[in-house]
């Protein structure tokens, strides 16, 4: 099964006469057909800058400096070779964008355009790419929304006039309406209340099954993705770190960066423990020093660190690296799983001797942590 | 301290965009003729000479009057009486609307309510008839009624605007954790939220300039204002008065327009180079429509590097072949490349 | 309705304010008013000393000044502005019938064809940020920030004086035609005011240009332009239906801020132009200290820029769906 989106070595600049800011360094990223891919990062780590980038809709002083991003989808390739968006011209990308690649962006309140009714947003979509007259293109609007839950009579509604929730669905009701192979969601659940996320995520899978695109899910929400992603990219400063199928990496983290993050939310079940988040902030990316961007927030951090080439490795030594969904990569070779997992439990043992021996100091802090 | 200072300047100088700096070096060269102009005019403004409505020469470089005054004098003392007013103008209207615009944003309540209704009603009412009427009714057309008719016109635009900003500086979370650690009023409105509009003074401040320019001048070119003094709109009055275009004497005519043209313009460019200091989008979206040579529209999809530098654009690869590095290529001699 | 009506009782507010400024200048004001007309026209008969000083104050006035400012208000409301002084006894209303229609067609028609350029000049430039349009504002800048009435008379000399090739000043030429509607009249109107026109729109195109320019250019930074882009529309929807429907907002609020200074601008160019307009008008009044007449004038320009203002909203409520929402809450 080839990917239907396929990365290569991607690299984002933006230019700046102070020197280039390296949003994205030769990332690699592969999609399949139907797969949920979930891209996790902090803000600023270039996950968004990735996506838009691969897309070209970054506005100057973006420039791309390195990659290609090659794209498979039958109606476009007729099942030659895959295109790549990069070498496209403006008309070229015309044809691909919303109908092949379709994204659903973070804000729904920023993203609808405020004038314009929802019906007509939607049918823009659609318009632009399917050639059918308007009343058919109105019927297709219609059974977008009632797909996504929204009754009929809020078609002709502004976008102001609907709750945070049901623009969300909008937005997704609008990505689906040239029938896209490709659907990249910028945190669509983020300026949501929490059981509106739930319904939402619940959407998204519902409609993915139905349809069969592929997802890009990025968020800065790693325990959303471990329900909801078949594989995980972390992305760190601009660059990969670890990606692999979504349970190996839960289980197994490779890369102390994952290892942070995991340790930064709660989940409602299992037994409770204590949260750390990571110390420190990430670099600022004018420059690029060479070796890991991590190395400042590292506990695992040794001289070597500075010269690793931040290529991705599979993981070695790793029980599930052998699985059959999808490669275990790493980019970090100084640590192994193992190695992660005993200096996790040896720490969480000596905050429990601690604990133990100064239960007020103990409690105390964790208030303040968590 | 002090290197400070001159530091801040030196940073803002470089930060203004180019049209910003051409409109700092033109005020400043009419500065300049304001303070030392009259001290080097070659005659009195008023003086009348036998060489009426003379063309320019070497003894008159901008020619003579009807009755023989020299028309470069009045020009020079002409940039000093106007820019004095403009200026005094300036500064009365900016305090009054700083005055305004702050407290009406920071003591909220009927207080706002009310300087709100006030500057809004003098924003709608029309400024130049209710000028005209003013100075209508006014037997003494004297400078000083001039001055203070156009300062209680012209301070609602930037009290309005200075009042939007202090609200949305006021929101902040700075300015509550300043409150919350007890922190004087009037230090909290001299200390952390007027440094946060220096920009928008600054800006309104040009704007009240241009205004007083051309008002002032307005009213002097219609007779209104006192038509014995040589401000640039009178000397505009008396030329059109006597018919100078239409006798011939365009030198009569054109300076002192121009004068005023010069400077507006001077001041618009000003405030432009302001508005993006202030503004971080619009600075932000300043020349970054340039990317490795070639111009970049907002619609255009975002570049690739390598196609980019595979055809050079239109004049980067005419100002290329100029270049060593370019005539290097071309000899089999050598150069790196 | 009721974000209308609140602008309306704003706007009511505005002229009362109008109003009662002229009732209150001529009496506030260092001197005698009532004196310098005296002076001026020594012929006035008594009875219409008394009605004049009763409406600007003076040695005969006679009862309270809360009587005189109701009396004043009831004047006021039947459009009574009293009698003019310089052509004794026509009433004043009837002067500014004359002038008013001119006025109306020059100014009106010239400011809004600027206002339409100078934004659609602006959504280009604002698109094409940098590109040759956006590098002629300076030039532009310039046009503005001269005197209006000195492009004017430079443009009269020109195109009048030098070559002869448009009337140089007036409405219309007296000793040719006659105010009527016939073909030899509109035709001679429609002549005098090319130059007129044209100077109003040449020296304020820049401002509208510039200022929906910076509204477009922060516009297109908004997601819901590069969500247009991601959807893959046309260019031309992208920069229309999605950026400047939505830059046009804010560029006809400034419109009508700006109205005033709009007037004002059009006022010196009747005067230049000595076109039969209220403008040229209310100079005369103050040249002849026929403050009848002058204080009518400026009721008359303060109410129209009013309405003027209330139409321009109206403009953007129709136009912006949160504002009709406003409209509804």
């Amino acid at each position: 099964m080839s990917p239907i989106l396929e990365i290569s070595d991607l690299s984002v600049a933006y230019r700046a006469d102070g020197g280039d800011v390296h949003a994205v360094e030769h990332v690699s990223l592969t999609l399949n057909p139907g797969e949920v891919v979930g891209l996790c990062g902090e803000s600023g780590s270039g996950k968004s800058t990735l996506a838009y980038g691969a897309m070209r809709l970054l506005r100057p002083p973006a420039l791309i400096t390195s990659g290609s991003v090659r794209y498979s989808g039958r109606r476009i390739t007729s099942g030659g070779d895959p295109v790549d968006i990069l070498t496209m011209s403006h008309r070229e990308l015309h044809k691909i964008r919303w109908r092949e690649t379709a994204i659903v962006f973070q804000s729904a309140m920023n993203a609808l355009n405020p004038v314009l009714r929802i019906e007509d947003q939607i049918l823009d979509g659609i318009r632009a790419h399917l050639k059918m007259p308007r009343h058919e293109a109105k019927e297709k609007a219609a059974s977008l929304i009632d797909l996504v839950g929204i009754p009929r009579d809020r078609l002709r509604a502004y976008p102001h006039e609907l709750s945070g929730g049901m623009r969300q669905r909008v937005m997704i009701a609008m990505a689906l309406a040239a029938d896209p192979e490709v659907v990249i969601m910028d945190e669509p659940t983020t300026a949501l209340d929490v059981v509106v996320q739930r319904d939402i995520l619940s959407q998204i899978v519902e409609l993915k099954e139905r349809l069969g695109f592929a997802v890009l899910f990025i968020t800065h929400d790693l325990s959303l993705l471990l329900e909801l992603a078949d594989r995980i990219a972390v992305m760190y400063a601009g660059r990969l770190m670890e990606t692999g199928a979504a349970q190996v990496l839960m289980r197994d983290p490779a890369h102390p960066y994952t290892e942070g993050l995991l340790n930064s939310f709660p989940s409602l079940r299992g037994p409770r423990r204590d949260l750390n988040g990571i110390p420190g902030v990430p670099p600022d990316l004018r420059d690029t020093k060479p070796g890991c961007p991590f190395i400042p927030r590292c506990g695992f951090a040794t001289d070597a660190c500075s010269s690793v080439d931040m290529s991705l490795e599979p993981v070695t030594g790793s029980v599930t690296a052998r699985t059959a969904d999808g490669r275990h990569l790493t980019a970090c070779p100084i640590v192994s799983p193992e190695e992660l997992r005993e200096a996790t439990e040896k720490a969480r043992q000596a905050r429990q001797v601690s604990k133990e021996a100064s239960p007020e100091k103990a409690a105390s802090q964790e208030g303040v942590r968590s | 301290m002090k290197s400070g200072f001159f530091a801040g300047i030196a940073n803002i100088w470089r930060n203004l965009p180019g049209k910003a700096k051409v409109g700092v070096w033109l005020f400043g060269f009419f500065v300049l003729a304001a303070v030392i102009g009259p001290e080097v005019a070659p005659y009195a403004p008023g003086a009348q000479t036998p060489l009426t409505q003379a063309a320019p020469s070497a003894q008159h470089w901008f020619g003579t009057t009807q009755t023989g005054q020299d028309v470069l004098s009045q020009v020079l003392t002409g940039i000093r009486l106007t820019l004095e007013l403009a200026l005094l103008v300036g500064v009365i209207v900016t305090v009054i609307s700083v005055l305004v615009g702050v407290s009406s944003a920071y003591l909220g309540g009927v207080w706002d309510d009310v300087l709100s209704l006030i500057t809004n009603v003098f924003l709608v009412i029309p400024a130049l008839p209710l000028l005209i009427v003013l100075l209508g009714y006014l037997s003494d057309q004297g400078q000083t009624s001039t001055i203070v008719v156009l300062s209680l016109l012209g301070w609602p635009w930037g009290a309005r605007v200075i009042r939007a900003q202090t609200l949305t500086i006021r929101g902040r979370d700075f300015i509550a954790a300043s409150r919350e650690t007890g922190e004087k009023t009037w230090r909290i409105i001299g200390f952390e939220v007027i440094p946060n509009e220096v920009s928008l003074i600054a800006a309104s401040f040009v704007n009240t300039v241009l205004y007083a320019i051309g008002a002032s001048v307005a009213l002097a070119f219609v007779g209104l204002t006192n038509v014995t003094t040589w401000s640039l709109g009178t000397i505009l009055y008396w030329a059109q008065n006597d018919s100078a275009l239409q006798g011939g004497a365009w030198w009569w005519f054109v300076p002192a327009g121009l004068a005023v043209a010069l400077i507006g313009t001077s001041l618009v460019l000003l405030n432009s180079g302001i508005d993006e200091l202030g503004s971080p989008r619009l600075r932000a979206t300043r020349g970054t429509a340039r990317v490795a040579g070639h111009r970049i529209w907002p619609t255009d999809p975002t570049p690739v590097l390598a196609q980019l530098e595979a055809e050079p654009g239109r004049l980067g690869s005419f100002l290329h072949s100029f270049s060593r590095a370019s005539v290097l290529q071309e000899t089999s001699a050598g150069g790196n490349r | 309705m009721s974000y209308l009506i609140r602008r309306l009782a704003f706007y009511l507010v505005a002229a009362w304010v109008a109003i009662t400024l002229n009732f209150f200048i001529p009496r506030a004001v260092p001197g005698n008013p009532a004196e310098i007309i005296l002076s001026k026209y020594p012929d006035l008969t008594p009875s219409a000393y008394k009605a004049l000083s009763q409406m600007i104050g003076g040695a005969l006035q006679k009862g309270s000044l809360w009587s005189q400012y109701l009396h004043y208000w009831d004047n006021v409301f039947h459009f009574n502005f009293g009698t003019d002084l310089n052509q004794f006894p026509t009433p004043v209303s009837q002067i500014l019938d004359q002038a008013i229609p001119w006025t109306l067609i020059l100014v009106g028609t010239a400011t809004v064809i600027a206002f339409a350029l100078g934004t659609g000049l602006g959504i280009l430039a604002g698109w094409r940020q940098g590109g040759a349009l956006d590098r002629s504002l300076p030039v532009l800048m310039f046009f503005q920030a001269a005197p209006y009435f000195y492009v004017a008379l430079l443009l009269v000399d020109f195109f009048a004086i030098q070559h002869h090739w448009l009337p140089a000043a007036q409405g219309f030429n007296g000793e040719v035609t006659s105010p009527g509607w016939t073909w030899s009249f509109i035709s001679d109107a429609l002549e005098h005011s090319i130059l007129p026109a044209f100077t109003i729109v040449l020296t304020s195109v820049a401002g509208w240009m510039l200022q929906m320019r910076n509204v477009m250019i922060t516009t297109i930074s908004e997601d819901y332009v590069i969500a247009a882009q991601a959807k893959g529309l046309s260019n031309r929807r992208v920069v229309f239906t999605y950026a400047a429907r939505n830059a046009l907002l804010p560029q006809l609020q400034g419109f009508g801020l700006a109205l005033g200074f709009v007037v004002s601008g059009a006022l010196i160019m009747e005067i230049v132009f000595s076109y039969p307009g209220i403008g040229y008008l209310l100079l005369e009044s103050v040249t002849n200290k026929d403050f009848p007449l002058m204080q009518a004038i400026f009721l008359v320009i303060t109410f129209a820029v009013l309405v003027a203002n209330l139409v321009v909203d109206l403009i953007i409520v129709f136009f912006d769906p949160r504002a009709r929402a406003r409209e509804a809450a």
